[in-house]
């Protein structure tokens, strides 16, 4: 391909020796980075499973009558695909075809806020329900300790996943414009890469948050 | 910088004369700079925490109210634990020890990301500015611990106060990222993992846990945080939460954050240990993985911070005896500490003064440790003084005392001149007499049964306490003299040349202050750190500036 030879070559930071070695450095980091932002949702998946044990009964009652099926399972599906146009995406970017790179990155950002949009609905909808955290929670449908705890914990966990779908929505966009500008290739895709990494780390604690709030 | 004054020294090219002016050190990436960047931040910290802990010692100077009311009293012992723990002692090692040698022990030129590096050191400013102007605005009340269900609903400013913690948080899982990622990408042509100094596998120990661990703990304080705001009865019994849940999360933390704390002290220890022996380190291999042994077993010892919260005797039984694995841990490494003392060639300098102390509180403190680790003995001794002089005793001297020789012996290669020895066998003295004077009433105290974080005590108590008061007015004078000397020798201190120590570390093998790109020429390692078997007073490195001085 042309162009790849026109590109210029990749950026090496000063303190590396090789394009190599600065690209494993940044997989290891973003990573490293991951496990943590595992972590953090680990502690809420420990509250989540110490009060479904405590109050088994009522959550399951609030999951089938509190939250909509088809909202989790159409957002499950969703994002399931934005993680296949950021791979297709980083897949391209890496043989030099940025605009293509590009296009995928811009329908993948379309799928987030398809699924912020979803989400947005479902927030309106428990509002309107009282569905609430807390003192805030007036829900008639499923009463009984733990009916409360039950929809704090479903407006931490999703608000907190919500805050990452948009940090990751930032970044792809980023990705976009420099895989627009044909900035990635064989040599340099270190980037666009680990970007990817994130955005399937927050497709994946959806995975774990979807059978946890509205399956079982 | 008066240029007659430090001709010697600072008129050859360094990381220090590189670049002037305020920008080029608030925008640096030159992990030098930042490590002096945290130098400056954490010892403010330190200061500030001690002036909070000076204020509780002379409250408790006599049996009933002294200069402040209860609830003054009660936000003092909150700020100096939050301000200590947070701000000074899980940063202060890495952040700036770390940061400054870790890539110079590897050969590399900077640690793996330098941009998110200047990045932890505003995550901490900011951090530490929220927390502070918590503490201004009306301070909290609820210990550094902020145990649940009282933290969120106590009327002080407890919010800010946690907000600046989860902030830190980050600065310290950046910081982790970066080391680690250094360690396994940036080392230097020759250099296998087996002849790593020690310093860097306790570095690398200390941020696996935390990168593993302050998530959990970020979580759980942003949960206290929006309880406290919102009223969502996350941990709040009369809305169905569980506040022993918040003691698991918080403790998952914090138990492995004191290793996060004494790991650091315990890679400046194997550091000094051998440069003032001149001696290879005794049982390298034990010394290496007993770090990672460490930070293994930490994570499975948080149950003992609930030995009477409920826990089931079974679960207690079980953390009691994980805890002492750590205990088998340490001993592993003060062994081999002793034995490369053994027939060393010993040079009693300031650094050495602080490994001595060091070793008597980890070993006193650690000995102490484990008998709270046993149930039937922590029944009696839980939240007396005893288990206060204990932490203090283990975690605060074992990160102090290292703290104070990593400071000392890496002086003249940080700034380029000597500190004053004589005065600084003087402050040695001070500090650990003091210390040893301010805490060892304290465990005598927790074992007559006084209660820790009561504003007053019965007057039987009062002997004692004015002992411990007396021990940290001497610590209190002893860190001044140390501020005093150091910013003396900063500008009047003998010139130290490349290596004053005759050590055999490779971070030696530099220029004193070091040049702004680390290597001209990268070091090829051809053998272990700190090598006195072999001839050669500065072995692995190529040779790199001339040296000057």
């Amino acid at each position: 391909m042309p162009e790849l030879t026109a590109r210029a070559a990749p950026p090496l930071a000063h303190h590396f020796v090789t394009m190599r070695q600065q690209t494993e450095a940044a997989r290891l980091g973003m990573w490293l980075f991951l496990v943590s932002e595992v972590l953090l949702f680990t502690g809420l998946f420990t509250a989540y499973s110490v009060y479904r044990f405590l109050y088994a009964g009522v959550f399951e009652e609030a999951s089938r009558h509190g939250v909509e099926l088809w909202a989790g399972t159409t957002n499950t599906f969703v994002l399931i695909t934005s993680s296949l146009t950021v791979a297709l995406a980083f897949h391209f970017a890496r043989l030099g075809r940025g605009r293509l790179a590009a296009a995928l990155l811009v329908v993948s950002l379309l799928l987030g806020f398809v699924f912020l949009g979803i989400k947005a609905v479902e927030y309106t909808n428990h509002f309107h329900e009282g569905q609430l955290p807390g003192k805030y929670y007036t829900f008639a449908e499923v009463q009984g300790p733990g009916a409360s705890m039950f929809f704090t914990l479903y407006f931490i966990m999703t608000g907190l996943h919500g805050a990452h779908v948009v940090v990751g929505m930032t970044v792809l966009a980023v990705m976009a414009v420099r895989a627009w500008r044909e900035e990635f290739g064989p040599e340099h895709y270190a980037p666009i890469e680990i970007a990817g990494l994130y955005w399937h780390l927050v497709d994946l604690i959806w995975i774990f948050l979807y059978p946890l709030l509205y399956l079982i | 910088m008066n240029p007659s004054e430090s001709s010697v020294v600072y008129n050859t090219p360094n990381y220090l004369n590189a670049e002037s002016g305020v920008r080029s050190w608030l925008l640096t990436r030159d992990h030098k700079r930042i490590g002096v960047m945290y130098l400056v931040l954490t010892s403010a910290a330190f200061a500030l925490g001690g002036l909070f802990a000076m204020l509780i010692r002379i409250e408790l100077l006599t049996p009933g109210p002294t200069i402040m009311s209860a609830l003054t009293y009660n936000r003092m012992f909150t700020l100096h634990g939050v301000v200590m723990i947070f701000l000074f002692m899980v940063p202060a090692i890495p952040g700036i020890f770390g940061n400054f040698f870790l890539p110079l022990m590897l050969g590399a030129q900077d640690v793996a990301f330098p941009k998110l590096n200047l990045l932890s050191v505003y995550l901490y400013l900011v951090g530490a500015v929220i927390a502070v102007w918590g503490m201004i605005h009306g301070g909290a009340d609820t210990g550094w611990t902020f145990y649940a269900p009282y933290s969120t609903t106590t009327p002080t400013k407890v919010v800010p106060i946690l907000l600046g913690a989860f902030v830190i948080g980050f600065s310290s899982i950046v910081t982790g990222i970066n080391f680690i990622v250094t360690t396994h990408t940036m080392r230097g042509p020759g250099l296998t993992w087996d002849r790593m100094p020690l310093f860097v596998w306790s570095i690398y120990a200390t941020s696996v846990i935390q990168v593993l661990a302050t998530p959990v703990l970020g979580m759980v304080l942003l949960l206290v945080a929006i309880e406290h705001a919102f009223g969502f009865g996350i941990f709040d019994p009369a809305r169905g939460g569980d506040p022993v849940l918040f003691q698991h999360l918080f403790w998952f933390y914090s138990h492995p954050a004191v290793y996060i704390m004494v790991l650091p002290a315990m890679a400046v220890i194997s550091e000094v240990v051998c440069a003032y022996a001149r001696k290879n380190m005794f049982g390298y291999k034990a010394v290496a993985y007993s770090s990672l042994g460490i930070a293994f077993v930490g994570f499975f010892t948080w149950g003992h911070h609930l030995f009477t919260s409920g826990q089931s005797t079974f679960d207690a039984g079980i953390f009691g005896v994980l805890s002492m694995f750590v205990g088998i841990f340490t001993a592993i490494k003060v062994f081999n500490w002793t034995a490369t003392l053994y027939q060393g060639a010993i040079k009693f300098t300031a650094p050495f003064a602080y490994v001595c102390g060091f070793l008597f509180f980890l070993v006193f403190g650690g000995m102490t440790g484990v008998a709270l680790a046993t149930v039937s003995l922590d029944v009696h001794w839980q939240d007396t003084y005893f288990v206060v002089a204990h932490f203090h005793f283990i975690m605060v001297g074992g990160t102090i005392m290292a703290f104070l020789a990593a400071i000392h012996y890496w002086w003249p290669k940080m700034f380029g001149r000597m500190y004053p020895e004589g005065w600084a066998l003087v402050a040695a003295c001070l500090i650990i007499l003091g210390f040893n004077a301010t805490f060892i009433p304290q465990f005598l105290l927790g074992n007559m049964g006084m209660p820790r974080r009561y504003y007053s005590y019965p007057a039987q108590f009062w002997p004692l306490n004015v002992a411990s008061t007396a021990g940290a007015t001497l610590l209190g004078f002893g860190f001044l003299l140390i501020l005093v000397y150091l910013l003396i020798s900063l500008r009047h201190g003998k010139v130290a040349g490349p290596n004053p120590w005759g050590s055999r570390g490779f971070e030696w093998n530099t220029p004193s202050p070091p040049s702004a790109l680390n290597f001209p020429v990268p070091p090829v390692f051809t053998h272990g750190p700190h090598d006195y078997t072999t001839g050669a007073e500065s072995p692995p490195s190529a040779p790199g500036e001339p040296e000057h001085a």
